[in-house]
């Protein structure tokens, strides 16, 4: 293959890119555009009880690995207590141990949170054992079977029993059977530990998820049970109100199964209550606390870890092969011709300052200004580096004349004329007089639009909020435009300009044949 | 309304078989080649760097080729330091003509043409006059690299000014007419003859203004030329034909061609060679970057014909069987 070293290395920068483009967006979940900030939840549990002057050990079951979460900082605030964590099955449970206790005590366990769809897992854990069919009483026997042998006959699968299941279970008008077996005064809980009884009857396991809605801010709430089925390979989780799959959206499953929330030994009158908080915070951050939880050295070792005013100049350094990028288009591929190869670049530097209209303004009339007097110079016949020194001061003075006039004239971008490379625009005044003598106005005017026009065109691509965003927080990404100048370096095709240029030829060739 | 709507469409027509652009498609096809490829597949192939400055510096080839035996304009001195412009009446004697160039120019640029003298006064071939000091600043500027690849210290050369051969008098305005030969392998591939206009002011630089006249290899007889992308039959200033003139010494100008390819060891080569009244063909100066424009001259694309010669296994050593190789390769007639 031609090139094949050079393509074998652009490819490997390119898969070497986006590898940790993607490891960054997947694992650590830095976004691929500009969010200045996300959704964090602080969940609350408080935990209250009576001490009765003596040791007490108090368990209470805490999120593992929460469907569409992932947990960012925990606390457990708790003086004087022993702490240890635990994991019994599916869940996690916090032990605090104490000696001694009297009197009304305060435990809080809060954990912060962000939403993750990348922490959309199956929950597997544990594999149950499939329930024995419950003795259950004459006329309850008749409408259990009753409706299960129904809902059979109307499914295909567990996932779809358990959905009809649930809305005949819940059906406004219900049938006979199901009249039976509902019982409306109970609450959530026992209502749904009432579908449990009937699907063992279907010998299915199930269990049920406790969750916590967290719409809103949340104070003084309770944990809403959820319906799980198992369906061999996972468990399934219903609303047991409507049959709907799934958890609900921004709720968050705090446990699942029969073991109690809380329990507690040595104390009683133990009630655990919850609340939640949105609150709004830099992505960053996140995705940085995010990366040291999971012991990811990647964000660390980043841009994002060196102070503020240096992270400053890079986010500006790092636009700069993007400029460099737009120079390698328009004069490889189109074909324009500049003064200096990356002298646009620089240019487009200066216009972060002034903008583009300005920029443009006070480029061309510093240009014209100094050529007028570089003309003037010639005739002085100095040395070239006198000469040049002289325009590099001429230039000085007039960039600040002009700031004073436009100042006193109340416009105040004229000011920001001082960022201009003052050296980049003397040497491109004395370039632009030489091309100008040699070859002629129309050429030194031809080569100083297309300066403009690249250094126009590299501003717009380079102070880009997309472009500067991914070029600072994923750096990496430059491997990608370094493949693709090394790629343009091979590029042997025509320039656009070259489609122009031999017009001509082509039709005397064309007309010769 | 009906005329302006038949203007319009016929403009249309116009622009349909004559389009501000063509197809890449349709240049390939031609055999035209780009600036691209002629730098991509060309010039950093058949080019070594290191041999870059024995043509960048003019005054270097000009020592090789005195070595070799090939003639160039005889040189008359030169100035490398800014005190040394103090010496140039030693140089100049009582000279009446000469040219003074940077060894290190890029383009033709810098190059000043002294036709006669009357007293301090120097008179340019462009008729305008120029006084002793102007003389001596323009070689400062010479010196402190204004007119230099990359700007670098430069050295002034003062040289014996040609008198072109009264060939192409009827074709040129002023000036002296060069005739280019792209040397490819070794193996002279295309030729062109550059002739000044009063458009041009008098420079050999098609893209000012000068025709450029394709040369057919086998004989050296011009063939039409192109003035600022148009084919035209005769001289805009003179009105004399432009197609049709013959060479002279051509097989000598092919073969000081070749031969430059043993000098340079560039393998992808632009020679530019003056023909002089009294002394025949003279190089010029080499080009390690021959531009494109010999396509526009010769309204052929060189493409073709460079991978005709890049595909030949060998090449012969002799330059006199190269030039033959060439012209039996590429001659028209």
């Amino acid at each position: 293959m031609k090139d094949f070293h050079l393509k074998a290395l652009a490819l490997f920068l390119s898969v070497v890119a986006i590898g940790l483009c993607y490891y960054k967006t997947e694992r650590l979940g830095v976004p691929l555009t500009p969010q200045s900030s996300a959704q964090v939840w602080t969940a609350e549990a408080t935990v209250r009880f009576n001490g009765k002057d003596q040791s007490a050990k108090i368990n209470l079951a805490v999120p593992k690995t929460p469907p569409g979460f992932s947990v960012l900082d925990e606390n457990f605030i708790s003086a004087g207590y022993g702490l240890a964590t635990d994991d019994v099955g599916a869940n996690r449970v916090v032990q605090w141990a104490a000696r001694n206790l009297s009197g009304p005590q305060t435990l809080y366990y809060r954990v912060v949170l962000t939403e993750d769809s990348s922490a959309h897992r199956d929950r597997t854990q544990p594999t149950p054992n499939y329930p024995d069919i419950p003795e259950y009483s004459d006329p309850e026997r008749a409408a259990v079977f009753t409706l299960l042998d129904s809902v059979r006959a109307r499914s295909a699968d567990t996932s779809s029993f358990a959905h009809e299941l649930l809305r005949r279970f819940n059906d406004p008008t219900p049938e006979a059977e199901v009249k039976v077996l509902r019982d409306e005064a109970a609450d959530a809980t026992a209502q749904v530990e009432q579908i449990q009884h009937i699907l063992a009857g279907a010998r299915i396991p199930s269990r049920i998820a406790h969750v916590l809605p967290l719409a809103g801010s949340l104070r003084h709430g309770s944990l809403t049970p959820w319906l799980e089925v198992y369906n061999g390979e996972r468990w399934l989780a219903f609303n047991p109100r409507t049959g709907a799959a799934g958890f609900p959206a921004d709720a968050l499953v705090w446990y699942a199964g029969d073991m109690p929330l809380v329990d507690v030994a040595g104390a009683d009158d133990a009630s655990v209550q919850f609340s939640a908080l949105r609150t709004s915070r830099d992505v960053m951050g996140l995705a940085q606390q995010r990366a040291r939880l999971i012991n990811s050295d990647v964000l660390e070792y980043s841009l994002l870890s060196l102070p503020i005013a240096t992270q400053n100049t890079y986010k500006i350094l790092l636009t700069v092969p993007l400029g460099a990028l737009v120079v390698v288009l328009l004069r490889n591929f189109i074909g324009l011709r500049t003064f200096g190869t990356f002298m646009p670049v620089l240019i487009a530097l200066a216009f972060r300052e002034t903008e583009l209209l300005w920029g443009c303004i006070l480029f061309s009339v510093i240009v014209a200004l100094g050529l007028i007097i570089r003309f003037y110079l010639e005739r002085l016949k100095l040395l070239l580096v006198p000469r040049l020194a002289s325009m590099l001061t001429i230039v000085i003075l007039l960039m600040a004349g002009v700031s004073v006039i436009s100042h006193k004239l109340g416009m105040e971008h004229g000011l920001s004329i001082a960022l201009f490379p003052m050296v980049i625009l003397a040497m491109t005044i004395e370039r632009m007089s030489i091309v100008w003598d040699e070859n002629g106005p129309k050429d030194a005017l031809l080569s100083g639009l297309g300066s403009l026009a690249v250094a126009a065109v590299g501003f717009l691509v380079m102070t880009h909020p997309l472009a500067e965003y991914l070029a600072f927080v994923f750096p990496e990404l430059l491997l990608l435009v370094l493949a693709f100048t090394l790629l343009a370096g091979r590029y042997t095709g025509y320039r656009v300009s070259e489609l122009w240029r031999f017009r001509a030829s082509a039709r005397a060739i064309t007309n010769k044949q | 309304m009906s005329s302006l709507g038949r203007s319009w469409r016929s403009r249309l027509r116009l622009l349909r078989r004559n389009p501000p652009l063509r197809m890449p498609s349709t240049l390939k096809k031609l055999g035209i080649l780009g600036m691209n490829e002629r730098n991509g597949e060309y010039i950093s192939i058949y080019n070594k760097r290191e041999f870059y400055p024995l043509v960048d510096d003019k005054l270097k080839t000009k020592q090789l080729a005195l070595e070799a035996g090939i003639a160039t304009p005889e040189l008359y001195g030169v100035i490398e330091i800014e005190h040394q412009v103090r010496d140039l009446d030693n140089i100049l004697g009582d000279r009446q003509d000469f040219v003074i160039k940077p060894a290190q120019g890029s383009g033709g640029s810098g190059i000043m043409v002294i036709g006669g003298r009357r007293g301090n006064q120097f008179l340019r071939s462009s008729g305008v006059s120029v006084s002793r000091s102007e003389l001596e600043h323009f070689i400062s500027n010479v010196l402190s690299g204004m007119y230099s690849l990359g700007g670098l210290p430069d050295k002034a050369i003062i040289e014996y000014r040609v008198k072109p051969h009264a060939v192409f008098d009827a074709v040129s305005f002023q000036g002296v007419p060069d005739i280019r030969t792209i040397v490819f392998r070794g193996i002279p591939v295309a030729s062109m003859v550059r002739l000044p206009t009063r458009q041009s002011d008098g420079k050999a630089n098609l893209h000012q203004g000068a025709i450029g006249a394709g040369i057919d290899l086998a004989t050296g007889r011009t063939v039409d030329g192109v003035w600022f992308n148009s084919v035209l039959d005769s001289h805009p200033d003179s009105g004399n034909a432009v197609r049709g003139i013959q060479v002279p010494d051509w097989h000598l100008l092919l073969e000081l061609a070749a031969r430059s390819y043993d000098l340079t060891q560039l393998g992808y080569l632009g020679v530019d060679v003056v023909l002089d009244a009294e002394h025949g063909p003279l190089v010029l100066e080499y080009n390690a970057r021959p531009g494109l424009n010999i396509q526009l001259a010769n309204q052929m694309g060189l493409r073709h014909r460079l991978e005709k010669v890049r595909a030949l296994e060998s090449v012969p050593t002799s330059a006199n069987e190269r030039v033959a190789l060439g012209q039996e390769l590429f001659g028209e007639a």
